[in-house]
């Protein structure tokens, strides 16, 4: 099928869905975003979609800790539906709250028993909130199909509870796809080139199937070149870097 | 009941626990071994164990990072640890309480009745009483809203039962001190405002109720119906009849520019965007309850001012805001506070904090603002909040509503919170403030206005209401009592849902508890609407309905409780006389020898409070939700130059604009508040065309904060400062479409009333054709010309340059309105036609400061020779050249080949080349005579100016 439908999952607190939208819609999707507390009442609410997107925000005010509430929610409420959905080979995308949530809810690094849970975002080293923009290193090994063809890019994130933390031997066996480096690419670049002090400068990880994948910066916010912070001083580009990541994720979802 | 506690795992580091660290040690004491911050959570009701551990395990603790105790109360402190447990006061709204029974009840758990949180902190270490007293009383905790939990204690109040009892005031035998007596209970009118009302109800032959005060007295309030401005002046030999229609609102009428669609009627002022849409802008001063409460007061304060923007015309989307604040000196030492005072830093932590957990939840970016410091706004600090918003032109005008329409409260619910916020706003603030307006400050609820937004929007495209109006100073009293003013109403207060029962006829009417709009909707689809709002989770409730009468008549269950004529609560309040003086100070004239080298002396300006760069303020605000941001408050190199006036793309597709900046310098309002406010206009516009924009289309906000209108010194500026906004708008044809005005900002102390430093904030919206035009203010080539646009005077009075000598001065910068729009006309062709590389205002420093930032946020050197800038009087000293304040001018950098076409386009206008762009990593200024007087690496500059606010 050559027609691609996105659907944004929002909840009380989502506040990236515009701009997400805006983002798919420019690769190509068409979008639709709707309420979790609206879907779980529909008979198979994600059956007519190929992608699903859980967005930036405060869902539930981040109350008790980042995404907690709604994570919970997602896994009890709509988890059978979301395993056949994978289970399809459809994609699924978490930005900034969506990486908070896809992790607490067992979903990523793809975690059964939520008891078990051994991956958390926890809260910024620096216990602040932070809006600044950060150098990004795609893993070459990475299956993520969302980061095909990219090697670097340059986003914005804003958070305060940022931090991919994991018990020791945990981290190893993650499927980073993408790390914080300084403007040299240089690795271990330290604050605030890593701007929450995420374990081994994680900025986002996947499954082991390449097709979920969540990260902290905000592609949507880096579509248009006017975006970027500093586009009166450099030459002019077509795009933003964030657009990529959607356009690999509608093309994909075209052979689906 | 159980107490769960939650903490994060002994071997793992505490960020929070982190922070306090630094903070303790900020305040002098030697800092605790280490610091742990756990959060406690109280769950009362019919609960088991297993069900409690569940909750604990996978709803409250973060099984990676964090472990979790439970018990029926605090278990006993280990050995050596200080442990201070900070709980909400009873009647304080708990903000995260409605989200963990949402969470709880996820689970499958319906048993929790009632949920509070409460925090423990941990101190390691040798710490003696005194120390934990400070630590407490200047960061843990604020008596307004908390206590220290020293037994055990119930966490729900027990349900009260309210007993009706309607309760009448004797005025009619009441003489002139009975009248002042019942004033003073809370109402703050003046006599004449009480005998009119004595005589209202004396015609009527009967006494009013309670609740019939309270409402005059809100609708008279300073804060709903500015008084002030609407007052009979008496200055020197002329009387100004009603101060805003004969300036403010004056110069709007005479410029008439078409693309003003709703100004000064409506929430917030609305110009043509691109013909379908229009944009509007509104911005609101919090200043008392932040005074308070820092967090809670100006937290609810940017809430009312986004709640504005929704409640314009049929309900604006907001996209964007900034913030202003006033503090008193982060250095102040805490010995000079005055008693019941909070420390200048911790009310700019506090403030801070408070705006950007409401914005940035909202997922409203802050992309412009301003923070400024001084000491007398340590008693009494200024808070500005202020949202933009995007709504379709057919939608931009007010609502109508009909006889017969229903009257519909929708948001939050309704509590004690913040009665008596706009009459409290109309008195001066004093120690014994924290007792009297306890109930005045609130905790607000962003999630609860995020809901309510994406409600209401909907409902709007769905043409489901035909009025809108948010609910802010005054509760329902102010929004129902103006909305129904043409109609009338009647309202049955027992329908109003709320937080707790218990709450008399009086305190629901009154209640400013927040997150609240009212809709005016017709009877067939206010079943739809309900619907609609009970989707998005928000409670819709039909209150009451519109009449055709002209009365305000509301009701508790069967019985009435109040009944007023619209036409006496609306146009019976006397106009007010008041007497002004304006006397100009005479300050003594600065007399010291010109520094042999001035970089000492650019180092001290760059590294002064006001001057310094505010990026810790900043990067806690997002400002990229949304995707809209064009140019960042943070610009240049490295992102971390001052940027001029914000630009944002409200619709992700198009080129077009919105260009917002802002004006403020309350240090020349010390020597003339008509210079003051002249500036602050000029500073405005000066930063709109200094990012590529023009005065095609510029509408003006004003924003008075003063001290007591009742002392005639104070008023006379204020008629001063009104009097040039109408002057100097005019001469730009910019008009105002907005404003609000604060006054009565003064701390009284035992000896003294400290008047806060008049205070005028002027704030600019713009609309600009193409983004793509815009310019930052960073250097960007080397060997590229540098020049100056505009004429530079002998203007030091209230100058940053004078103050760092310890003078103010005399000589107040002052504005040619005619001379600078056609400066600024003339530039603005140049930028347009892409003619400038970088512009920068001239602003608090001068050429000094302006050319310092554009070179460290471009990361390229700069020359100047000061012997080339055009004056507009003869000047012999550099340091006057190089550091006057003088208004309307740029320095504006052009590369060589378009030098002719840029200058071609300046004809007419004082302009001259006056440096260049170099590879050099320093700024070099040749003074007049020609030989260096200021040479200093940007390295230098850069810390100078990033080092004091690096929090």
């Amino acid at each position: 099928m050559t027609r691609v439908s996105t659907l944004i999952i929002r909840a009380p607190g989502t506040n990236c869905d515009a701009e997400t939208a805006y983002a798919f819609e420019q690769a190509g999707s068409t979008v639709e975003s709707a309420l979790l507390a609206e879907l779980v009442s529909l008979k198979d609410p994600l059956a007519n979609h190929q992608i699903m997107v859980i967005p930036g925000g405060f869902t539930y005010g981040d109350d008790i800790s980042a995404g907690k509430i709604l994570a919970n929610e997602l896994r009890l409420k709509l988890g059978e539906e979301l395993h056949r959905f994978v289970g399809e080979g459809k994609l699924i995308l978490g930005i900034c709250n969506g990486l908070q949530v896809l992790v607490k809810a067992g979903v990523l690094p793809a975690c059964p028993d939520i008891t078990r849970q051994s991956l958390t975002i926890a809260p910024n080293d620096s216990a602040r909130f932070e809006c600044r923009w950060v150098h990004l290193h795609v893993n070459e090994a990475t299956p993520c199909i969302f980061t095909r063809g990219i090697t670097d890019m340059y986003l914005p994130v804003a958070h305060g509870e940022g931090k991919v933390f994991a018990a020791t031997g945990v981290a190893e066996n993650l499927n980073a796809v993408l790390y914080y480096t300084d403007q040299n690419r240089g690795r271990s670049p330290g604050y605030p080139h890593n701007p929450n002090g995420s374990l081994a400068d994680i900025a986002g990880i996947c499954d082991n199937s390449g097709r979920i994948f969540a990260l902290m910066p905000h592609p949507e916010r880096f579509v248009r070149w006017t975006q970027h912070p500093r586009w009166t001083r450099e030459p002019p580009r077509d795009h933003g870097d964030g657009l990529r990541i959607f356009v690999n994720a509608v093309e994909w979802a075209k052979a689906l | 009941m159980y107490r769960i506690e939650v903490s994060v795992k002994s071997d793992l580091r505490d960020a929070r626990g982190e922070a306090l660290k630094d903070d303790i040690r900020d305040l002098g004491i030697a800092a605790p071994d280490r610091v742990g911050v756990n959060d406690v959570y109280l769950l009362e009701g019919a609960l088991d164990e297993g069900e409690a551990e569940r909750i604990c395990r996978e709803l409250l603790a973060d099984p990676v990072i964090e472990e979790y105790s439970y018990a029926g109360a605090a278990e006993a402190a280990p050995r050596g640890v200080h442990v201070i447990e900070v709980a909400y006061n009873s009647g304080v709204m708990d903000p995260v309480e409605e989200s963990i029974k949402k969470g709880i009840l996820d689970l499958g758990i319906s048993t929790v009745e009632s949920v509070r949180t409460a925090k423990t902190y941990l101190l390691w270490g040798a710490l003696s009483d005194e120390d934990i007293r400070s630590i407490c009383d200047k960061l843990l905790v604020n008596p307004v809203i908390q206590h220290v939990v020293t037994g055990r204690e119930a966490i729900s109040t027990r349900a009260v039962k309210y007993e009706f009892a309607l309760r009448r005031v004797d005025l009619l035998g009441a003489d002139d001190d009975a009248l002042m007596e019942v004033s003073k209970d809370g109402l703050w009118l003046n006599l004449e405002e009480m005998r009119a009302i004595r005589e209202h109800f004396s015609s009527l032959g009967r006494n009013p109720t309670d609740v019939e005060l309270e409402i005059l007295a809100q609708t008279w309030s300073e804060h709903c119906v500015h008084k002030t401005f609407k007052s009979k002046i008496r200055l020197g030999g002329i009387t100004v009849d009603n101060l805003f229609r004969s300036t403010i609102m004056r110069v709007t009428e005479e410029l008439n520019k078409p693309w003003c669609l709703s100004v000064f009627q409506d929430n917030s002022g609305v110009i043509d965007f691109d013909g379908d849409h229009a944009v509007c802008f509104k911005v609101e001063t919090h200043n008392h309850p932040s005074a308070l409460e820092p967090y809670g007061g100006a937290a609810t304060g940017i809430g009312g001012v986004i709640r504005d923007v929704l409640g314009t015309g049929l309900g604006a989307r907001p996209i964007m805001n900034t913030d202003v604040f006033c503090f008193g000196p982060p250095d102040f030492p805490y010995e000079g506070l005055p008693e019941g005072v909070l420390h200048p830093r911790r009310v700019f932590r506090g403030v801070r904090a408070g705006v950007a957990d409401y914005a940035n939840r909202l997922g409203i970016p802050t992309l412009n603002g301003a923070v400024l410091f001084d000491e007398r706004y340590v008693g009494n600090p200024l808070v500005f909040c202020g949202t933009v918003g995007l709504i379709p032109t057919a939608l931009a005008q007010i609502g109508q509503q009909e006889p017969g329409d229903l009257v519909v409260l929708v948001g939050g619910r309704t509590g004690r919170d913040g009665i008596h916020g706009v009459t409290f706003a109309s008195a001066e603030l004093t120690r014994e403030s924290e007792d009297v307006s306890a109930s005045s400050v609130q905790i607000g609820n962003p999630i609860m206005e995020k809901k309510l937004t994406d409600a209401l929007l909907k409902a709007r495209d769905l043409g489901l209401y035909r009025r809108v109006t948010d609910c802010g100073g005054g509760g329902l009293s102010s929004a129902v009592g103006e909305m129904a003013r043409e109609t009338g109403t009647r309202i049955h207060l027992e329908r109003v849902p709320l937080k707790y029962s218990g709450l008399s006829y009086r305190e629901i009417w009154l209640s400013e508890s927040q997150e609240r709009m009212i809709l005016a909707a017709r009877p067939g689809t206010v079943k739809q609407l309900i619907e609609l709002f009970r989707n998005e989770d928000v409670e819709a409730t039909v209150i009451g309905e519109f009449t055709g009468d002209q009365r305000l008549q509301l009701f508790y269950e069967a019985s009435q409780v109040a009944d007023l004529d619209m036409r006496f609560l609306h146009g019976g309040l006397p106009q007010v006389e008041r007497k002004a003086i304006w006397q100009p100070p005479q300050f003594p004239e600065p007399d010291f020898p010109q520094p042999f080298d001035l970089r000492e002396d650019l180092l001290r300006i760059l590294g002064s409070w006001n001057v310094c760069s505010k990026e810790w303020v900043i990067r806690q605000y997002d400002h990229e939700v949304q995707g809209g941001s064009v140019l960042k408050p943070l610009v240049g190199a490295h992102a971390d130059g001052p940027g001029d006036a914000a630009i944002i793309r409200p619709t992700l597709g198009s080129d077009r604009g919105v260009i917002v900046s802002n004006g403020i310098n309350p240090k020349y309002g010390d020597i003339d508040p008509y210079w003051m406010a002249a500036s602050a206009i000029d500073e405005a516009l000066r930063q709109i065309v200094a990012v590529g924009g023009s005065l095609r289309r510029v509408a003006l906000l004003d924003n008075f904060c003063w001290g007591n209108p009742d002392k005639p010194d104070r008023l006379g500026g204020l008629v001063r400062a009104a009097q040039a906004c109408y002057d100097i708008a005019l001469g730009y044809e910019t008009p105002f479409i907005s404003g609000k005005d604060s006054l009565y900002n003064e701390y009284e102390t035992e000896h003294e009333s400290i008047c806060i430093p008049p205070t005028l904030l002027i704030s600019a919206l713009s609309v600009m054709p193409d983004v793509n035009k815009a310019i930052s203010m960073d250097c960007k080539q080397e060997g590229d010309l540098i020049y100056i646009v505009g004429t530079t005077w002998n203007e030091l009075g209230g100058s940053h340059y004078y103050g760092i000598h310890g003078y103010i001065g005399n000589n107040v910068p002052r504005v040619n309105p005619g001379k600078g729009k056609q400066l600024m006309d003339a530039l603005s062709t140049a930028t347009e036609a892409g003619l400038a590389r970088a512009c920068h205002d001239c602003s608090e420093g001068g050429i000094g400061v302006a050319a310092a930032e554009m070179a460290f946020a471009g990361e390229l050197g700069i020359e100047i020779h000061l012997r080339q800038v055009p004056l507009g009087e003869e000047i012999s000293r550099d340091d006057i050249v190089l550091f006057s304040e003088s208004n309307t001018r740029f320095l504006v950098e052009v590369a060589p080949q378009d030098s002719a076409a840029f200058e071609e386009s300046l004809t007419g206008v004082d302009f001259a080349v006056i440096g260049r762009v170099t590879a050099k990593q320093s700024l070099v200024v040749y003074g007049l005579a020609g030989s260096p007087v200021l040479s200093s690496s940007l390295a230098e500059l850069k810390e100078a100016w990033q080092k004091p606010l690096r929090w």
